[in-house]
């Protein structure tokens, strides 16, 4: 996966205010079963992502984002646009 | 073989263990007898209804009781057809002539539940490369009609306007936008702030449809709902109802000013392929409505009932989902699962029929005791709610 950049650490800057039980967080981290998180942290948490990178992730394109590398790669993609 | 059932494991799981602690299943009741709106047979006990959406308590209305059965004498049991082959009666026009003149809107289309409505209207009006913003707490209709279009959806904080205004900016300036919001939801029974949402909505382009399932009959001055209450209906381009709540019997629709309105009920699925409501249910439907242009007094008297059994409840010390009255619903906010089955069986044993209401149709994942009230329900019979409610809340703990 391309590191170069870095969005990962802006990523895991903002999911720490969410990161409730201190998950240690790496490109294979998941939401849903590492993070625990409900809807509703989803949905904060995919608002500050989008104000962060200036970005719209809708809930089609959340369905197919299961862990933190996975959505690395996808802002990488939509900030491309 | 791969059972496909086998994913529903830790629901049944969850349900046995529930009702291994001997608690009556809160999502098998049965109905014995039903007396009025208000009141029915269950179990053998005489049950005051305060879970039905039955809010102008239209189902017992002789008016609209002598339609059904003239309609059922007159043209039989069922249309056997759809709305575009053999299903359209007389009954099903007459019905969306009364929409019309109670919305005042130029045209109005029944569906045959109020499910089909929004899944039939936003299906076809978002397809693949439109955008649907919608408020994360929006009713599964809702969000199976963006599935059923395969609209992208863009969801937003629960009533909050900033948000909504935010990421309708995000969507490209050229996509098609559809805002969905709904007048009353009906969780927590609290109202949208539509003024605020149709204004930012209209601003960023966007088309708008309000759902008006639980404000219709009582919510602003015609009955029109919460967008007619806050002044914004004629910037609404599309309202959705039903007629399984204020009307009393069964159906959808959708009523709109928009032109080209009519093209719908050629290219809507959900409205084409499934047969039309029974002459009988159009008729009563029709009736009612017409009837619910007059009720005045009724909603007065349910605006009564609402705000003694909100004050009443938040007394006893109950958490409500609101801190005033908004509407007809009025949720009380248990702890959990468990102390919420143990509380509604308690309101059952004692003659109390109220929703028990759970995650995943619940928003944050709470238990809820949902109670709607009627304008049937006479004072008396708030009172008696208000006494089983205490005698239930101290014997299960959930009040002092």
């Amino acid at each position: 996966m391309d590191q170069s950049d870095n969005t990962f650490a802006r990523i895991e800057a903002l999911i720490e205010p969410f990161n409730k039980k201190g998950v240690a967080i790496t490109p294979e981290t998941r939401f849903q079963q590492d993070l625990e998180w409900d809807s509703l942290t989803v949905l904060d948490f995919v608002a500050s992502i989008e104000d962060e990178f200036d970005i719209l992730i809708t809930m089609n394109m959340q369905a197919e984002i299961e862990t933190v590398g996975q959505l690395a790669g996808a802002v990488r993609e939509l900030s491309k646009r | 073989m791969n059972d496909l059932l086998s994913k529903f494991d830790p629901l049944i799981e969850q349900r046995e263990k529930l009702l291994e602690s001997g608690v009556t299943d809160p999502f098998n009741l049965v109905m014995e007898r039903v007396e009025s709106p208000t009141v029915a047979i269950c179990n053998g006990r005489r049950t005051i209804l305060l879970g039905t959406y039955n809010y102008m308590g239209m189902t017992f209305d002789p008016d609209v009781i002598a339609a059904g059965k003239k309609a059922l004498d007159e043209f039989g049991s069922g249309t056997t057809g759809s709305r575009v082959l053999n299903g359209t009666y007389v009954g099903h026009r007459a019905v969306e002539d009364a929409l019309r003149e109670f919305y005042a809107m130029d045209h109005a289309m029944v569906f045959s539940t109020g499910y089909q409505a929004n899944l039939g209207v936003i299906s076809t009006l978002a397809g693949k490369d439109d955008y649907v913003v919608l408020d994360i707490d929006s009713h599964a209709s809702i969000y199976d009609g963006c599935a059923m279009g395969n609209a992208q959806i863009v969801p937003f904080r629960h009533n909050d306007v900033g948000a909504l205004e935010k990421r309708l900016n995000r969507i490209p300036p050229e996509a098609g936008k559809l805002v969905v919001l709904e007048g009353v939801y009906s969780m927590m029974g609290d109202v949208a702030p539509l003024k605020e949402m149709v204004a930012v909505s209209k601003a960023a382009g966007a088309m708008v449809l309000v759902d008006e399932a639980h404000s219709m009959g009582f919510i602003g001055e015609h009955g029109r709902g919460v967008a007619e209450a806050q002044g914004v209906i004629d910037d609404v381009d599309f309202i959705i109802g039903t007629f399984s709540k204020s009307v009393g019997t069964v159906g959808g629709f959708c009523v709109s000013n928009h032109p080209k309105f009519e093209i719908l009920r050629l290219v809507c699925r959900p409205y084409v392929f499934t047969a039309s409501l029974p002459p009988s249910v159009v008729a009563t439907a029709a009736t009612s409505v017409r009837k619910l242009m007059h009720g005045a007094e009724k909603r007065a008297h349910l605006w009564e009932n609402s705000k003694r059994l909100h004050g009443g409840l938040k007394q006893l010390g109950f958490t409500l989902g609101t801190d005033e009255p908004q509407s007809a619903i009025i949720a009380v906010i248990m702890p959990d699962l468990e102390t919420g089955a143990a509380m509604w069986e308690a309101l059952l044993k004692e003659g109390l029929y109220v929703n028990l209401a759970r995650p995943p149709a619940t928003p944050a994942g709470m238990t809820l005791l949902r109670c709607s009230l009627c304008a049937e329900h006479s004072s008396d019979q708030v009172g008696e709610v208000l006494n089983i409610f205490a005698a239930a809340g101290r014997a299960t703990g959930c009040i002092q």
